[in-house]
């Protein structure tokens, strides 16, 4: 993965960012935090929070004119949170003396001119980096404008506990010591000092600041702006600016550098705040006394409070790393990075469905699936992929782009095909009696002769990041279509759109829905309302899913939409999601299926079967174009499971090349009749072993005696290692007929 | 089929025995005692030991 686009990714995620309240605020008070905590009752956190953003939290706390509220999201939803008054509550209940951490002691001398936030502020920063100062107060007392300002709004009390930081720190402060008052001999105090600060107003003349860093045309002399009459917390603020330019200019740094971020800014971080109740701010029982503690508590409460999520709260997927993709974009990263150890994070990047809906849902457009396929295809490219992550999948696409499901011919009687149709795998695999009945329908509609391509795109290669595969997937896919000479294909697959569209450009590709003739068919009167599931390959294709409710609505379906258009969610099968995490598949297909009471409709093969596995009712836009003859519920029909999609191919192949080009295909010679239990059948599929594994390994022992006998049960245990995976299967019988019992496997070579 | 019963070897005709054979994956290897065949010498991998421990050491391997 290339360093600077994974920077570009992490860029993207805004989870992190600050909330608009702090971001709002020149000192960047976590006012979220403060809150949380005030929620929880604990104040002296809460004042924790305030002290580590400011010099002096008792002060700021009373005075602060808070420009935060004025930026809280509340707002959209009620009235923003009163966070003045929680500074309050916080600085009431569990305000103390700040801890001063003071660094290295330096031998530079500094001297502040002024005693009001900004200069007092300074003098305490400065005096925490180790520097010697000394705070000039040109009248009798500090902060003088603060004094008179009655208890009823600053406790002196505050002041004093503030105050009592100068001390600490060994602040020198001198009062009503006169200081020149001309420019030149102001500026000769640069022999006593290393720098000066002058604060603005504090002094009969004016320096000039530079507004971002405060220094002065005169090296080491820095100085206020107006600030100070405007706003308590931007007077804070100077003297924080005024502190770090001064270290900065005594360490002989960069003025400038690095300081976008400093002072208030936008707030990148977004808030959805759509589904949130309105909710009024507490009002205290006695205003002039502030919050009590449970007033203070109950306001805090209507914090939401503000963080992004927007992709973590649809995805089950994101959900169950219990993070967000900033930290999964660097976890990834990490795990490429391993040269010695365990890779943690494999099975995190085997889980995403790659489905698209975190792109759409992410304000900044961030794609969780660009992330996790290039750190599955470094994977593969390294040779760390684990073996076992995609192998049935892989072996199944393998199984469709053999010759036991690949075909690609003209119309019967024809030489040429004005189209082809491309149903896929899947609808091949699921139910491949409509794929005939689909094929025939084009036929009789179309002129110029209608081919038919059985094929893989290759999708699974590339969910599974092997590329190789997927070249060569569509490679085979694209000879196809030139042999039949480079026709419009029309598919029945979600899927197979995506891949052409995405990778095979040349290829002109529509989806079979605009190419039904219900007026030929004449289907029986369909269920009246059905819940529609898009499948999420064609998430960014409006015309697929467009043309699928013109069909539904033609064929009188009430169409109730699952979610806004676009936002649809996956079945748990996209991406090798049921591969590498069967768990969170089925809890990803669950909470699709929990969408709606409704009966469902889709027009994706997998995405039906995987609801009828949890036990949703659904049912294909086909069953209700093509219904079964002996009238079964469509609804109620069965996953077929891994073995029989393949059954399915192969018996359509066969059926296709007999009803239709009079070929009789070399019948695979079936030696022998299996027969497993719908339980053994069940535990098989659960372990990922095909019955034809289970075949091959009966059929090796059989052959060759290499099978372990349990003397009096008359059960015997097959083993069989046709490449990377031993197979053990106990079954008994003979004579042709045998029944499997159980069947498991292993990747461990044993000698 | 249970597991601590005895087995005999279907082409050999006589009783697996305990042995120390050796489990490998991914380049790492494992002693581990296991019943075989003395004549032909297969070795039994009973299901508890595959789809338990031996799954567990498989994927921690495929995650080194």
């Amino acid at each position: 993965m290339d360093r600077e686009q994974v920077r570009r990714w992490e860029s993207q995620c805004i989870q992190e960012q600050a909330p608009a309240c702090a971001s709002a605020c020149p000192m960047h008070v976590d006012a979220r935090k403060l809150a949380e905590c005030a929620r929880k009752g604990d104040f002296k956190a809460g004042f924790s929070v305030l002290a580590a953003a400011v010099p002096v939290p008792l002060i700021v706390a009373y005075v602060c004119d808070h420009p935060c509220q004025r930026q809280c999201r509340r707002a959209d939803a009620g009235d923003p949170i009163r966070i003045h008054e929680l500074e309050k509550a916080c600085a009431e209940f569990g305000g103390a003396s700040p801890t001063l951490r003071v660094q290295n002691k330096r031998n530079r001398e500094i001297l502040v001119c002024g005693s009001e936030l900004s200069g007092v502020s300074a003098a305490i920063l400065l005096a925490q980096k180790g520097y010697n100062v000394t705070l000039h107060e040109p009248g009798p007392a500090l902060l003088g404008s603060l004094r008179g300002l009655g208890d009823g709004f600053l406790p002196q009390m505050a002041i004093g506990t503030d105050m009592a930081a100068l001390e600490a720190l060994e602040i020198e402060v001198c009062y009503d010591r006169e200081l020149p008052h001309d420019e030149e001999a102001i500026l000769a105090l640069r022999h006593e000092y290393d720098a000066l600060f002058f604060e603005a107003g504090a002094w009969p003349f004016t320096f000039t600041g530079d507004p971002a860093t405060l220094a002065t045309r005169h090296p080491g002399v820095f100085a206020g702006n107006a600030w100070q009459e405007l706003s308590p917390v931007y007077a804070v603020y100077e003297g924080s600016v005024a502190a770090i330019s001064i270290d900065r200019y005594l360490q002989g740094a960069s003025l400038t550098a690095n300081r976008e971020n400093r002072g208030a800014y936008p707030s990148r971080l977004y808030m959805n705040t759509q589904d949130q109740i309105p909710l009024a701010a507490v009002e205290s029982a006695d205003p002039e006394q502030g919050y009590t503690r449970e007033e203070a508590q109950q306001e805090a409460a209507r914090c939401f409070p503000c963080q992004c999520l927007e992709c973590v709260k649809v995805c089950e997927y994101l959900k169950e790393y219990k993070s967000y993709p900033k930290r999964y974009v660097r976890e990834i990263y990490n795990n490429e990075c391993i040269v010695m150890g365990v890779r943690k994070a494999n099975r995190m990047i085997n889980s995403c469905a790659l489905c698209g809906l975190c792109t759409t849902v992410c304000p900044e457009n961030l794609s969780m699936a660009e992330v996790i396929l290039a750190a599955r295809r470094g994977m593969v490219e390294t040779g760390k992929m684990p073996p076992s992550a995609h192998d049935l999948a892989l072996r199944d696409m393998a199984f469709s782009t053999s010759d036991a499901f690949t075909l690609a011919r003209h119309q019967p009687g024809h030489a040429s095909s004005a189209v082809a149709f491309l149903p896929g795998c899947q609808l091949s695999s699921s139910s491949p009696e409509h794929v005939e009945s689909v094929y025939k329908h084009l036929r009789e509609t179309t002129q110029g002769g209608v081919g038919l391509i059985l094929a893989c795109c290759g999708a699974p290669a590339q969910w599974a990041g092997n590329e190789a595969k997927f070249a060569e997937a569509r490679a085979e896919l694209t000879a196809s279509w030139e042999q039949l000479g480079r026709p419009k294909l029309i598919t029945a697959c979600s899927s197979c759109i995506r891949t052409l569209h995405d990778h095979l450009p040349q290829i002109p590709v529509e989806s079979l829905w605009k190419h039904i003739d219900l007026a030929l068919i004449a289907p029986p009167t369909a269920p009246k309302r059905l819940a529609v599931h898009d499948p999420c390959s064609t998430r960014e294709m409006r015309e697929v899913e467009d043309g699928a409710r013109a069909l539904l609505r033609e064929l009188g379906v009430e169409i109730e939409e699952l979610n806004e258009r676009g936002l649809t969610t996956c079945c748990g099968f996209g991406g090798l999601q049921q591969f590498a995490n069967p768990e969170l598949a089925d809890r990803t297909a669950q909470r699709r299926a929990a969408t709606s009471n409704t009966d469902y409709v889709t027009y994706c093969a997998m995405c039906r079967d995987r609801f009828s596995l949890r036990g949703k009712r659904a049912v294909h836009i086909l069953d209700l174009i093509f219904p079964a003859d002996d009238g079964a519920d469509p609804a109620a029909r069965l996953d077929p499971g891994f073995s029989r999609r393949q059954e399915g191919r192969a018996r359509l192949k066969r059926r296709l090349l007999r009803d239709l080009w009079g070929e009789t295909e070399a019948e695979m010679d079936e030696l022998f009749e299996l027969e497993i239990a719908e339980e053994v059948r069940a535990l098989l599929e659960k372990r990922m072993i095909l019955v034809e594994d289970v075949r091959q390994a009966v059929e090796h022992a059989e052959k060759t005696g290499e099978k372990l006998e349990q003397p009096g049960t008359g059960h015997w245990l097959a083993m069989w290692r046709p490449s990377c995976v031993t197979y053990w299967v106990e079954y008994s019988g003979g004579a042709g007929s045998f029944t499997v019992h159980n069947a498991y496997s292993h990747r461990m070579q044993v000698k | 089929m249970a597991e601590e019963a005895e087995l005999m070897c279907g082409k050999c005709k006589q009783p697996l025995v305990k042995a120390q054979v050796v489990a490998s994956y991914l380049g790492a290897e494992f002693p581990i005692e296991l019943l075989r065949c003395p004549g032909c010498g297969v070795v039994h991998v009973p299901e508890s030991l595959a789809t338990g421990k031996m799954f567990q050491v498989e994927q921690a391997l495929e995650d080194k």
